[in-house]
């Protein structure tokens, strides 16, 4: 579904990317692990086209279509979503009112969807704004069951969420990626987590380790997670357990 | 009045002294380059040419005059239309002012007291040579529940306006007005001058929207003031949406009885190479005033925009929030706002503001495309909601014109 080929990626003078090729088929559910600075969400900006960074090489190939030029909005309507890390307060936009738009162009109902992720309090205010944690990931949520991609790219779903909202948006983006109809089980998740508590909700295929902008590791998720458990990322260079890059 | 004549001579007196003194805000211009012989009516009020009509419906002013308790409309000069409806008979008067000063006496008593004659030439000059104006009064108890329309439009080129409205709402009256000033699109170039003085009686409601609709060469001066005595409402919704060479305005509400309220709401979208110089100063004298003055502007083009607010104090229990934000479109604008807060001898009074200048964040529209919107799109539905988050009772009709231009605007190269 997804192809990622060589792809390297500057802010300015300094490559944040270098290198980095990755596939996720179909149904997979793919995870990226690495320390803070290492250019997760980069990766993730760059897949859905968002940012001012610059594409130095390379490509992003999405259902056998080069997106690597295309504007934020093509990719979206092509079937890529995403859930950042931090979502930007819209005070000026009321999630009843986005919804409602994102409803018709995609052709669905909301109302229960709202319902079901508790934001029926959050519909008459401005999207984001004064929202707690957990808040701001539901009413994120509810655009991306709206939109309803094929391919999602989730940053830290985790970031700022109690234990109690950890378990509905987990939930949410089971659903969402293993969607409801069979002709949707084909969707494919990318996944930056830092903790690791979405993969008792999410079944993940496979893992990558990214430092200093280059993939340096790919392996099962639980195992990856268990090696920088115990001996950090450094460690993770180290280790036998997973396939080097 | 007593020694009506010796008032008039003195506030005569007064103007002529002030006709050479600019504005403290905003461009100058020399209000004499606007004067013309008296200039009538076009049409009669049946005979309204379709170009009229679309510009009178432009300004809020349904020339059907449905859902409406009444209607004045003045076209240059002459005043062609005042009507109350039948079921408003005895609850609203409207009439050209020079009737109304005609038929009561009393009413000199009003005039030129909530705004001075001699604050600039521009006061000056529509006092000299006024010509029209509305008088609306809203008679005591009087609950009017449909809007009352007006219309002051130009349909001259070269020519100019100078009038002067007085709204009084009788105590415990409630009304809205709607007002609009406009011109018919062959008119290019031209002055304005409104004078509007608002009197809300004790626990008396009037909300006044005024919806300007001028032409890329035109001057406007409105010199607005209003009076609000003990529990009295006013609700002030200023609208400019079109291009206009340059206009300025810095109305003033004084909240004299205790428990008065007001809310000054201005939405505007400065385009082309218009300057606008808007203001609203709310002065609260009396116990347990509140004051709201709420500014939302977009300046596209070459277009300047200064946005003023001033918030004065004199009541410990006084209670005050100032707010202007505005959003640069296009590389070619300058904006700025200017919040003042005053404090007079009330050293408990609460004045607030909050003032931002800035572009349509880049991040929020990525946010929105990342769902599928257009640029376009996105940037429409932040432009729709920065013009409209924290204004209420906006009447249905200026919500959708506030709708039909974000519609039209794209981010212009930023």
């Amino acid at each position: 579904m997804l192809e990622v080929e060589g792809l390297t990626v500057k802010a300015g003078d300094r490559i944040i990317l270098e290198d980095i090729s990755l596939t996720i088929a179909p149904g997979e559910v793919h995870v990226l692990l690495g320390p803070n600075g290492s250019g997760k969400s980069t990766l993730l900006r760059a897949i859905m086209g968002m940012g001012d960074q610059e594409i130095v090489s390379g490509k992003m190939v999405y259902n056998g279509e080069d997106i690597t030029r295309l504007s934020v909005d093509e990719r979206a309507r092509l079937g890529v979503g995403i859930a950042v890390q931090h979502s930007p307060a819209l005070p000026e936009v009321r999630l009843r009112d986005l919804a409602g738009l994102l409803a018709e162009r995609y052709k669905t109902s909301w109302r229960s969807m709202a319902q079901a992720l508790n934001c029926d309090h959050l519909l008459d205010r401005g999207l984001n704004e004064n929202f707690s944690g957990g808040e701001s990931k539901r009413a994120e949520l509810l655009q991306l069951m709206i939109q309803n991609p094929r391919l999602l790219l989730v940053d830290e779903p985790e970031s700022g969420v109690d234990l109690e909202n950890i378990a509905v948006v987990g939930e949410a983006l089971n659903s969402l990626l293993k969607g409801e109809k069979i002709k949707e089980r084909a969707k494919a998740g990318l996944i930056i987590t830092h903790t690791g508590h979405i993969l008792n909700y999410v079944n993940a295929d496979r893992g990558y380790v990214l430092i200093n902008g280059r993939l340096v590791c790919e392996g099962n998720p639980r195992d990856l997670f268990e090696v920088i458990n115990k001996r950090g990322f450094e460690g993770c260079l180290e280790c036998a357990t997973c396939k080097r890059i | 009045m007593r020694n009506l004549q010796t008032h008039l001579r003195q506030l005569r007196e007064r103007a002529e002294k002030a006709l050479t003194l600019p504005s403290p805000f905003g461009p100058d211009f020399d209000p004499a380059l606007y004067l013309k012989e008296e200039t009538g009516a076009a049409a009669t009020g049946e005979d309204l040419s379709r170009r009229m009509q679309e510009a009178m419906l432009l300004s809020g002013f349904d020339p059907e005059e449905r859902d409406r308790a009444g209607s004045f409309m003045q076209q240059n000069d002459a005043v062609l239309y005042e009507e109350v409806g039948r079921a408003y008979q005895g609850q609203v008067e409207i009439m050209a002012i020079e009737k109304a000063l005609e038929k009561y006496d009393w009413l000199w008593d009003y005039w030129w007291q909530a705004v001075p004659v001699d604050a600039d030439k521009y006061t000056a000059y529509a006092a000299l040579y006024q010509k029209g104006g509305y008088f609306i009064r809203i008679l005591p108890g009087a609950q009017v529940d449909r809007p009352i329309q007006s219309c002051l439009l130009q349909s001259e080129n070269e020519s100019s306006q100078r009038v002067h409205n007085i709204v009084i709402a009788e105590e415990g009256s409630r009304a809205e007005i709607i007002s609009g000033c406009t011109t018919v699109p062959q008119v290019e170039t031209g002055m304005h001058l409104g004078i509007s003085e608002f009197y809300i009686k004790k626990g008396a409601f009037l909300s006044f929207t005024m919806v300007h609709n001028w032409a890329e060469q035109f001057h406007v001066r409105p010199r607005s003031g209003a009076i609000l005595e003990e529990d009295a409402t006013f609700i002030n919704n200023y609208l400019l949406l079109k291009p206009v060479r340059s206009l300025q305005s810095n109305p003033r509400a004084v909240l004299r009885g205790k428990g008065a309220r007001t809310r000054f709401n201005s939405i505007v979208y400065g385009q082309e190479d218009t300057v606008l110089d808007l203001g609203t100063v709310l002065e609260l004298h009396a116990e347990n005033t509140r004051g709201e003055a709420v500014s939302r502007a977009a300046a596209d083009g070459r277009s300047r925009i200064m946005m003023r607010g001033k918030l004065v104090a004199s009541s410990n229990t006084a209670q005050a929030r100032l707010e202007c934000k505005g959003i640069l479109l296009s590389p070619g604008t300058e904006m700025a706002a200017i919040p003042e807060l005053e404090v007079q001898g009330a050293p408990r009074a609460d004045l607030t503001h909050e003032a931002a200048v800035g572009p349509i964040s880049r991040e929020a529209v990525e946010y929105l495309m990342a769902r599928g919107l257009t640029e376009e799109e996105a940037t429409s539905l932040l432009l729709q909601g920065f013009m409209k988050v924290g204004i209420t009772g906006l009447p249905e009709i200026l919500e959708k014109a506030v709708d039909e231009m974000t519609e039209t605007i794209s981010l212009g190269g930023l």
